[in-house]
């Protein structure tokens, strides 16, 4: 089973790696999303450990926006995200390829037509 | 260039301080001079304790956390240093780095050894309530320069208050053991809080420009003993230390910590890197 299968169901091994956190053994992964100022949307910058949520935005603060990058912070368990399986990406993106129909470039504009 | 010609509170730093100077921003005169050595030192001597924990916290994200308050009290020392030496024709560097013992003006507080991450998180709550009551009222300081560099540290030191409430709350109410150490943190740096409010000989006949230690006391009491509360902790019920470090006095541990800041340029004149 790979990696990223793995994180979509929580196995034996998960859970006791969030039971060995909730302990206290070892501060929980999260991953970091930084809005800089002029920017729209809160993009990933990167993860890091931290013992809550509350810590874990004071600490994305020290590492990710020591020279202004960023203006919001959004951090996210590690745990809460669901990736897609990266072994399986050929198949997973495959239907995208030779469509380029889904494309605007695809198509040409009439003539008599102003305003496209 | 007049003080008044600056834009007070916009990223003051040692290099800008250090300009104005030049291009002629008055020189303080010696009492406020002396003044300002003593938050200076303040400043400086807490920035070496913390920037010992570097490698060596409980994990790397606290180690970047307490570098940044280390640094960022570093710059704001530099910038009171650079002001102060300017009416002796000194540079931050001959302050910081050949002066002695019995030259620095710090109080005790701020160089006592690190101990336990507990015992840093409790020096550093007091230290932080205590900078943030200072700065808040000297930015209406009568001297700009000074009301320059408080108001750009306030910003930075509101942030250090809530790194250390965060830790404080989390130690006093997490498991037996971080409670019962935050608690002995609490009760090894408590004798060193008084000192901060005691009448202090640099501050007086400075009205306006300084700020007298004793009107900072009810800040502090408002929010520190909250904050304990809080946590689950007590109060400290402990007497006071001596004191005397803004008369030049210090603890068996502050000569161990200035060897280690001064051997390298010491031994090294003028090296740079």
């Amino acid at each position: 089973m790979s990696a990223s299968a793995e994180r979509q169901r929580p196995d034996g091994q998960q859970r006791a790696e969030q039971q060995a956190a909730e302990q206290h053994e070892t501060w929980p992964l999260w991953e970091v999303f930084i809005r800089s100022s002029r920017g729209l949307s809160h993009v990933h910058a990167g993860s890091l450990h931290a013992p809550d949520a509350v810590m874990a935005v004071r600490n994305a603060r020290d590492l990710y926006t020591r020279r202004g990058e960023g203006v919001s912070v959004w951090v996210v368990p590690s745990s809460a995200i669901t990736a897609s399986d990266v072994d399986a990406r050929d198949a997973f993106f495959e239907s995208a390829e030779g469509k380029e129909f889904r494309h605007a470039t695809y198509y040409t504009a009439s003539e008599g037509v102003p305003h496209l | 260039m007049r003080h008044t010609d600056r834009a007070i509170s916009t990223a003051v730093s040692a290099e800008t301080i250090e300009r104005e100077l030049e291009e002629g921003l008055d020189r303080p005169p010696d009492a406020v001079a002396r003044y300002a050595l003593g938050l200076g030192d303040d400043a400086l001597i807490l920035a070496q304790r913390l920037g010992e924990w570097i490698a060596h916290a409980p994990e790397l994200e606290e180690d970047v956390a307490l570098g940044n308050i280390g640094l960022d009290l570093l710059g704001h020392a530099r910038s009171f240093l650079t002001y102060a030496g300017s009416a002796w024709g000194l540079g931050e560097d001959d302050l910081a780095y050949f002066r002695d013992e019995h030259e620095f003006r710090n109080h005790q507080l701020f160089e006592r050894p690190n101990g336990d991450f507990a015992h840093t998180i409790a020096r550093q709550l007091f230290a932080s309530v205590y900078f943030d009551a200072l700065y808040r009222r000297l930015t209406s300081s009568a001297d700009p320069t000074l009301a320059a560099i408080a108001a750009k540290a306030l910003k930075e030191v509101e942030y250090h208050v809530d790194h250390s409430v965060q830790w404080v709350r989390r130690l006093g109410l997490g498991t037996d053991v971080s409670h019962v150490r935050m608690q002995a943190g609490l009760d090894a740096m408590w004798p060193f809080v008084d000192e901060l409010f005691r009448p202090d000989p640099s501050a007086a006949g400075l009205e306006g420009v300084a700020v007298p230690p004793e009107e900072l006391r009810d800040p502090f009491d408002r929010t520190v003993p909250a904050v304990i509360a809080e946590a689950g902790l007590r109060v400290p019920d402990i007497p006071a230390a001596r004191g005397g470090g803004r008369d030049g006095m210090h603890t068996e541990a502050f000569g161990h910590l200035l060897a280690e800041m001064q051997v390298l340029v010491r031994q090294h004149p003028g090296a740079t890197w």
